[in-house]
């Protein structure tokens, strides 16, 4: 192993200054932070809006008190109109996929720790760092901005299907400046993604400290490698599409809009473009999307397990190869959003046989997790139980894709609320438990102060039990045929499923409330919580080598050498059960 | 409650613009619209999308683009003074533009510009107005029953075609003028202008199908003059 | 709290699976001639989804239950056989279901896409537009007239934009809300959008088949019972989405005659 660079040379000289250290901080770790407070935030609004969408459907002539004073249009007298619910369902689809999901597990985790787990000081660039915060943040503003604006937010789903995106405002409300928004908004987070998955993969690559070889790095850190790849590329193909988007939508090409079109009574001024080159451009990114989502929480919650479980994974090799594969198969699925989409219906069999391909690797995953627990001394906490709480819902989640996968099923299931129920469970909850198993566990090492373990396990069994009822009969009401994106139910076959959605709606409301919990655990932690020790969970990979919170420069200016595989556990070692992977001491084997 | 009242007062201003007979001091122009040749036929509407409108017609009810009357009767024209009258000051009344059993009511709604309008709901179901305005500003909003009624106005004078897109045989028009002489032709194909001081006119007759056509008229007194209109008609 | 994982693990297990094994939750009856292939792989797909769903949720809250918080300095144990096992598996079992599941899943969606229509299949147009459906009929002389998206009126009830004043294959062209069917006859659908992407979905059809503008697309099918079914969009098409329905009037071969008739008169 060669030297490299993160050992013969600080990366930037210490913070100095309120706004160098807290806001155009260069500094990973504050860049991290700060991608976890406006995923907080994203999450809340979502959370909000999904609220907002689960009450309407079974009271929707309830008022809404107050609800007028922030859209008047939207919801007069506080009654939700049918575009305005769109609004919700677009704004909560776009705030959980991109500022949530891609930003707490992937951004989030992955600037704080990366660096610190490969034994670096920073990142590879951390100019660019801070300019992929900021940039998101733009793209987050610019989205919001779309609430207050007269037209509205957009109506056509975090999908912005075309034509329905792309004609204007013909197409209803909020499909004039608020869509223009949105496009732009996503545009440029995937300018900002596209800067933070170069600077991941150029930190992964050149920065690991001496001794760190590839396959010495934690799982955690494999994952975010992984995942920065799939971005890289993914974002690429989306930025580009959402570009065209723009350009039909405000400079008269016709990229996505045939001719012909006659929109609430106005012949569109189109001609040659084609409905499903966006399909195809946004699926080519949305399915690795899904990844990008799920990934990071898979090597998360991999790496809490083997901590808890005080002995190493089965196989922590395979693990990682299943997380290429999986990234890997990730661009040959696409097509299977779009069976019933018009087309070629050869193509569905050539999309359907990777889509149940993955299974595999997921499966030996399942079994990796499964098969560790045996013979393991578990210790339970609020960390572990959301990490084995991550692998129940993977696996709920995962096995409904075994029937989406399968084109001939998809024609009664496609757009039902089986789909659903399957997306936010398996890239949803799953990926989110992640995250909660993520914040539980390092918590302490991000802020010096360890989270509340009562309120901790509380917001585990609430959570827990609630997503289950929550998105469990979502998977049902999709069996019956009850389609997606409604926003009030009229036809004469949901009249008896109005029951089952008024049970979701009331966990949906009460898990929410859950939520609460952990807002105040944070909060009251990040201030009253015991001082963290440096290791508190008998960790082996660095980041418990170094003080909680870390200082500056990571460690202090010396320069960690590695002697071991990530996770020396269950041997002896001078401190207990575990040898760091910075320990000269010999490992058992 | 307040929603009905409103109806009934707005069905009365209606009333009161359309059936005001000649006063002393003003002149009149009355006369009838009427079509020539073969018109197209009003075709029975299929609602059954909207159970909870369908179930109020019997028989379903016709489309209203074109609405003729007996002795070739021409409905639903505006027929305005478009030149010779001072642009008047819009009256506080609202106009009342009701949808009710999937249907516009009334078809044509004539008012003045930056008189309020009001848009009301009295169905069961949401509806969404799309007026097409090219000069006004446009807007498209939805309307799910119960909630309080849309009220707007429109600055600009301009003959606006409104569409329901979730019903999409809704369709009427928002004939937005100057002043207070205008008149919509019933079911006779009559109208009358009253109370138009001495001078030079052009009276318009605006019908959303054949388009528009006007006539020169000169009062003097209060006299009654009679203008009629001929629209040709066609059967496609 | 580790048993207590395993416990409640269990239960949500159990109470998931309820709904499902006692059919609480299923299609309506299926009046297509394809339909039980689906039919058939679903439930197929079910019964081993549902098992490895059981199987894993199963082996996670044992594991749980057995090897959790245990005694300090426990010797620990790894899975006999170790990740090779696993692996080998993984790839056997699960392989070999995705095989059979896709191989076998395939026919299906054969029957429905692979198979042309019959050539004397009842020809009807079907329109999607924000928010309704409406189907078109070719009339007497079985010809469609053409269509003509600056002539659409839909307040005069020219849906699809018909020339009947210049075009005398439309002036008897039937445009219907509702579409008629007679039963046990196959009907070619095409379709078409007027504005923006819509879907075509029937469960009891056990059909599905997004409209895209631009292109033509269409689907078969022939149902084998009288009846009113709902058709519902499935495309998020703007704020009318909900309520873009119309219905599907199966009927015996005279009433649909009969009805064509009665369709005719009001030309």
């Amino acid at each position: 192993m060669e030297e490299t660079s993160a050992q013969q040379a600080h990366v930037h000289a210490p913070p100095e200054g309120f706004l160098r250290k807290y806001v155009f901080s260069l500094d990973h770790k504050v860049i991290g932070k700060q991608y976890y407070a406006l995923g907080l935030l994203a999450v809340c609004m979502g959370m909000v809006l999904s609220w907002l969408m689960r009450f309407h459907l079974v009271w929707p002539t309830t008022r809404i008190p107050g609800l007028e004073l922030i859209s008047n249009a939207g919801a007069p007298g506080g009654i939700i109109t049918p575009e305005y619910y769109l609004s919700l369902l677009t704004m909560h689809g776009t705030l959980m996929v991109f500022f949530v999901l891609t930003n707490a597990p992937f951004a989030a985790f992955g600037n704080f720790f990366l660096p610190i787990q490969i034994g670096a000081e920073d990142m590879a660039f951390p100019r660019f760092n801070m300019m992929s915060f900021w940039t998101t943040l733009v793209s987050f503003l610019v989205l919001i901005l779309a609430f207050v604006i007269p037209d509205g937010p957009p109506i056509s789903g975090w999908t912005s299907y075309a034509p329905l995106s792309a004609v204007g405002k013909d197409a209803g409300p909020g499909m004039g400046w608020g869509m223009n928004l949105w496009a732009i908004s996503i545009a440029i987070f995937c300018i900002g993604s596209l800067l933070g998955a170069l600077n991941f993969i150029a930190t992964t690559l050149d920065l690991r400290a001496k001794g760190m070889t590839l396959m010495r790095m934690p799982i955690c850190t494999w994952a975010w490698f992984i995942t920065s790849c799939i971005a890289l590329l993914a974002f690429a193909v989306l930025l580009p599409a959402c570009i065209l988007l723009i350009l039909d939508r405000t400079a008269g090409t016709s990229f996505f809009i045939p001719s012909g079109l006659v929109v609430s009574d106005r012949l569109q001024p189109h001609s040659g473009g084609s409905p499903l080159l966006w399909q195809h451009l946004f699926w080519f990114f949305g399915h690795p999307e899904v990844y990008i989502a799920i990934l990071p929480s898979m090597g998360i919650v991999s790496h809490i397990l083997i901590n808890s479980m005080r002995k190493p994974l089965l196989s922590a090799r395979v693990i990682i190869y299943s997380m290429m594969s999986i990234g890997f198969l990730s661009w040959m699925v696409w097509g299977h959003h779009m069976f019933v989409s018009g087309m070629n219906p050869f193509s569905s069999l050539l999309f359907s046989f990777p889509t149940l391909t993955i299974t595999i690797p997921a499966t030996i995953m399942t079994l990796m997790w499964l098969g560790s627990l045996y013979g393991a001394n578990i210790r339970i906490n609020a960390a572990s139980l959301f990490a084995l709480g991550f692998i129940s819902m993977f696996v709920s989640g995962g096995v409904s894709g075994f029937f989406l996968a399968q084109p001939s099923i998809d024609i009664v299931l496609h757009a039902t609320y089986f789909v659903v129920g399957h997306f936010h469970m398996v890239m949803g909850v799953a990926s989110i438990f992640g995250v909660f198993a993520g914040t539980y566990f390092w918590f302490g090492k991000m802020t010096g102060r360890m989270m509340n373990e009562t309120l901790g396990q509380l917001h585990f069994w609430l959570t827990f039990i609630g997503t289950y009822c929550i998105f469990m009969p979502f998977h049902y009401l999709g069996l019956v045929g009850n389609v997606r994106r409604y926003s009030a139910f009229v036809n004469d076959y949901t009249g008896p499923l109005l029951p089952l959605h008024k049970f979701i709606t009331i966990a949906a409301l009460g898990t929410g409330a859950a939520q609460l919990i952990f807002i105040f655990n944070l909060i009251y932690s990040r201030y009253k919580g015991a001082p963290a020790p440096e290791n508190p969970w008998s960790g082996t990979t660095l980041e418990w080598s170094i003080p909680s919170p870390p200082p500056w420069n990571n460690f202090g200016g010396k320069h960690p050498v590695i002697y071991h595989d990530p996770y020396q556990y269950d041997v002896k070692g001078s401190k207990g059960d575990f040898i760091m992977q910075d320990s000269p001491e010999p490992s058992a084997s | 409650m307040r929603t009905k009242q409103a109806f009934i007062a707005g069905v009365a201003i209606l009333a009161a613009v359309t059936m005001t007979s000649a006063v002393p001091g003003g002149g009149t122009v009355s006369g009838k619209v009427t079509y020539e040749g073969t018109p197209a036929k009003q075709k029975p509407i299929d609602m059954s999308k909207e159970p909870s409108c369908a179930k109020q017609y019997a028989t379903p009810p016709p489309t209203e683009t074109v609405v003729t009357g007996p002795n070739n009767a021409l409905e639903n024209v505006v027929v305005y003074i478009s030149a010779g009258a001072a642009d008047e000051p819009p009256p506080s009344q609202p106009a009342v533009f009701t949808q009710k059993g999937c249907r516009y009511i009334p078809h044509v709604l004539a008012l003045q510009v930056n008189q309020p309008l009001q848009v009301l709901n009295e169905d069961q179901t949401s509806h969404n107005i799309h007026p097409l305005a090219k000069i006004n500003r446009e807007w498209n909003k939805s309307q799910p029953p119960g909630t309080p009624p849309i009220v707007d106005k429109y600055d600009k004078m301009e003959f606006i075609p409104v569409k329901c897109n979730v019903h999409p045989w809704m369709h009427g028009t928002f004939a937005v003028l100057k002043n207070s002489h205008y008149s919509i032709s019933g079911g006779d194909g009559g109208f009358s202008l009253p109370n138009l001081p001495p001078g030079k006119y052009t009276v318009t007759a605006y019908h959303e199908s054949y388009g528009d056509q006007s006539q020169e008229v000169t009062i003097a007194g209060s006299e009654t003059k009679t203008v009629n209109f001929v629209f040709k008609a066609k059967p496609y | 709290m580790g048993k207590l994982f395993a416990v409640v693990l269990v239960i949500i297990a159990l109470a998931s699976a309820y709904p499902i094994v006692t059919h609480m939750y299923v299609m309506p009856e299926d009046i297509s001639t394809h339909g039980h292939q689906i039919d058939e792989q679903l439930s197929d797909t079910m019964a081993e989804a549902g098992i490895s769903f059981l199987l894993a949720q199963f082996v996670l809250a044992f594991f749980v239950w057995m090897f959790a918080e245990r005694k300090v300095g426990v010797k620990l144990k790894n899975f006999p056989g170790g990740a090779k096992v696993m692996v080998a598996a993984a790839f056997i079992l699960v392989g070999t279901e995705v095989l059979a599941l896709g191989v076998f899943g395939q026919r299906a969606w054969a029957d429905v896409y692979f198979t042309p229509p019959r050539p004397d299949a009842l020809q009807i147009q079907a329109q999607a537009g924000q928010f309704a459906f409406y189907f078109r009929y070719p009339g007497v002389d079985g010809k469609f007239g053409a269509i003509h998206p600056d002539k659409i009126d839909e307040g005069n009830q020219n849906y699809f934009g018909l020339d009947p004043a210049n075009e005398i294959e439309s002036r008897d062209d039937i445009v219907s809300a509702e579409l008629a069917i007679p039963v046990n006859r196959e009907v070619h659908l095409m379709m078409h959008a007027k504005d923006v992407g819509h879907s075509f979905y029937v469960r009891e059809l056990r059909i599905q088949q997004d409209f895209v503008p631009g292109l033509d697309l269409s689907v078969h099918f022939t149902a084998t019972k009288a009846g009113r079914y709902e058709i519902v969009c499935t495309q998020l098409c703007g704020l009318g989405h909900y309520n873009m329905k119309a219905y599907l009037n199966v009927m015996a071969q005279d009433d649909f005659e009969k009805w064509m008739k009665q369709k005719a008169s009001e030309l």
